[in-house]
């Protein structure tokens, strides 16, 4: 059967075959370099086109319709008029770090890319320290923000990139908590160890109430993480233009927004692979024929369904809630996401210890 | 106490949270509900709202009647002269002399489309219309006489 996973072995095996290790490894990466880089795009053009039918459909509109047949290739003219227009640098700006700081969120969202698995033996780099290495490196997107803001020279910049710090700042915590309810039940960090043992049942199910507490507080958490709507003070049009990208545009404004939107997959692959098994298809207990059946459909379209799934509500979430104000932001967190999940980690822990869980 | 506020607070902020969703969520899922039209193309079928106002119209019945009395209560409610109405003395047959209406100006440049003049109207002659597709290429096509040429003032309309 072609999948994934054979294709890999194949170009692997032929590629050792013909050139020596070390030059097998170096196209081995070009190929990863050059597959990453088309998701991102294909990833971008799919999502904003998501987005906007989404919320044209929640707003009782249509949507995009005229470019190609239902509007499917407005993104792309809309990325064709992005690449045509002017990267204008602002003549009061740091020039040096406001050219940087866009290529640096896009940076630090290609590098999340790494360890996730997008199907069955099919990921970059399956490190032993998975998780960790996810929540390290999603808090550097921070940096690339503030540096925006700040190189801006513009208030309404520098404004939103403060925000934008004290919001992942604070949120981080919750959705390390909540992803540390999973790693305490897997006993292990290693993204392929928590796909692996989620074979028998996904953790939302195995895993009784404090794992739904946890995959709610998880899916607010991130979504204050990515800036998006409820929680996108750092960019709140109707106070701050555009927040930390008022000044950027043409392909560096690009750059954000597709950073933006890799960062909600990312965040959506991460919450399914804890969460809703990763790559594993459903299995309900003892009922054989049911989860065979769910075993001929591919663990990519498993993967890619869970994460679509996730970004659907997420964006749900966007056209739904109104905005909070910066207070009410830090006072969900510290008052209310931060004392839930420390406790919800507390029962877990119990949980796991006393082998409560399925 | 402090307790039991925190958690009536959590459920209720996540209830209502959820009852929003779930209106978006029913939106999301009728499209029957889309409300779009897609002008140029429909433009046979388009539907508009009823509160939709495009125009004031003078209505006649078939036998060219109006029930405007000239009374201009219109011109005088309207609060950037649209209106103007110039009056004429009819002699009915018992050979009395009666005010009517000899043209009713409408200049539809000025009109800001604020009903006043509908609501001021005591014997509902004039009423708004949904119709949008207004643009000329001369201004003066924009002056309108709404009373239509030979129409007079129903029977018994005082």
């Amino acid at each position: 059967m072609l999948s994934l996973e054979s294709i890999t072995k194949t170009t692997q095996d032929w590629l050792f075959a013909k050139f020596s290790p070390e030059i097998a490894l170096t196209i081995e990466c070009v190929i990863v370099i050059l597959l990453c880089i088309t998701l991102f795009a294909v990833l971008g053009l799919v999502l904003v086109l998501l987005e906007r039918k989404v919320a044209a459909r929640i707003q009782i509109r249509l949507g995009p319709n005229r470019v190609g047949p239902g509007g499917i290739f407005q993104t792309a003219a809309d990325t064709l008029k992005l690449i045509m227009k002017e990267g204008l640098t602002p003549d009061s700006a740091d020039k040096f770090l406001f050219n940087l700081a866009p290529f640096i969120v896009m940076m630090v969202a290609m590098l999340l890319l790494a360890p996730i698995a997008f199907a069955k033996n099919f990921q970059i780099w399956d490190i032993n320290i998975g998780v960790l290495y996810i929540s390290a490196v999603s808090s550097l997107s921070v940096i690339g923000i503030l540096m925006a803001g700040w190189a801006s020279n513009n208030k309404y910049s520098l404004l939103g990139a403060m925000r934008s710090g004290a919001q992942i700042v604070s949120y981080e915590l919750s959705a390390g908590f909540a992803v540390l309810t999973i790693v305490v039940l897997t006993g292990s960090l290693r993204i392929s160890d928590i796909v692996a043992s989620q074979e028998n049942g996904w953790w939302l199910f195995k895993g009784h109430i404090p794992v739904i507490i946890a995959f709610v507080l998880y899916i607010i958490a991130v979504t204050a993480e990515t800036n998006r709507a409820p929680f996108d003070l750092a960019e709140a049009e109707s106070e701050l233009t555009a927040g930390f990208h008022t000044e950027y545009s043409g392909m560096k404004f690009a750059l954000f927004f597709l950073a933006e939107y890799i960062n909600i997959f990312i965040v959506c692959a991460i919450g399914a692979t804890l969460f809703l098994g990763g790559w594993m298809p459903l299995h309900i207990g003892h009922w054989d024929g049911f989860n065979h059946i769910m075993d001929y459909i591919p663990s990519s379209v498993w993967f890619m369904g869970k994460t679509f799934f996730l970004i659907f509500v997420i964006m749900w979430f966007r056209w739904t809630f109104p905005r909070l104000r910066v207070d009410q932001l830090l006072n969900l967190e510290w008052k209310y996401l931060l004392p839930i999940s420390l406790f919800n980690l507390l029962l877990v822990t119990v949980i796991a210890i006393m082998g409560w869980h399925f | 106490m402090f307790l039991k506020d925190y958690i009536s607070d959590v459920y209720n902020g996540v209830a209502s949270l959820l009852k929003g969703m779930r209106k978006t969520g029913y939106y999301f899922t009728h499209s029957k509900e889309i409300i779009t039209e897609q002008y140029p193309d429909n433009r046979a079928t388009l539907k508009l709202a009823d509160r939709f106002k495009g125009e004031v119209v003078m209505p006649h019945d078939d036998n060219n009647e109006h029930t405007c009395t000239g009374c201009t209560a219109c011109e005088l409610a309207c609060p950037n002269g649209t209106i103007k109405i110039i009056t004429k003395f009819d002699v009915t047959p018992e050979g009395k002399k009666k005010k009517a209406i000899d043209a009713f100006i409408y200049r539809l440049e000025m009109c800001t489309l604020c009903n006043l003049c509908i609501t001021a109207c005591p014997s509902d002659a004039i009423k708004m219309v949904p119709n949008f597709e207004h643009s000329v290429f001369d201004r003066s096509k924009l002056t309108k006489v709404l009373n239509k040429p030979g129409s007079k003032i129903k029977e018994g309309i005082e």
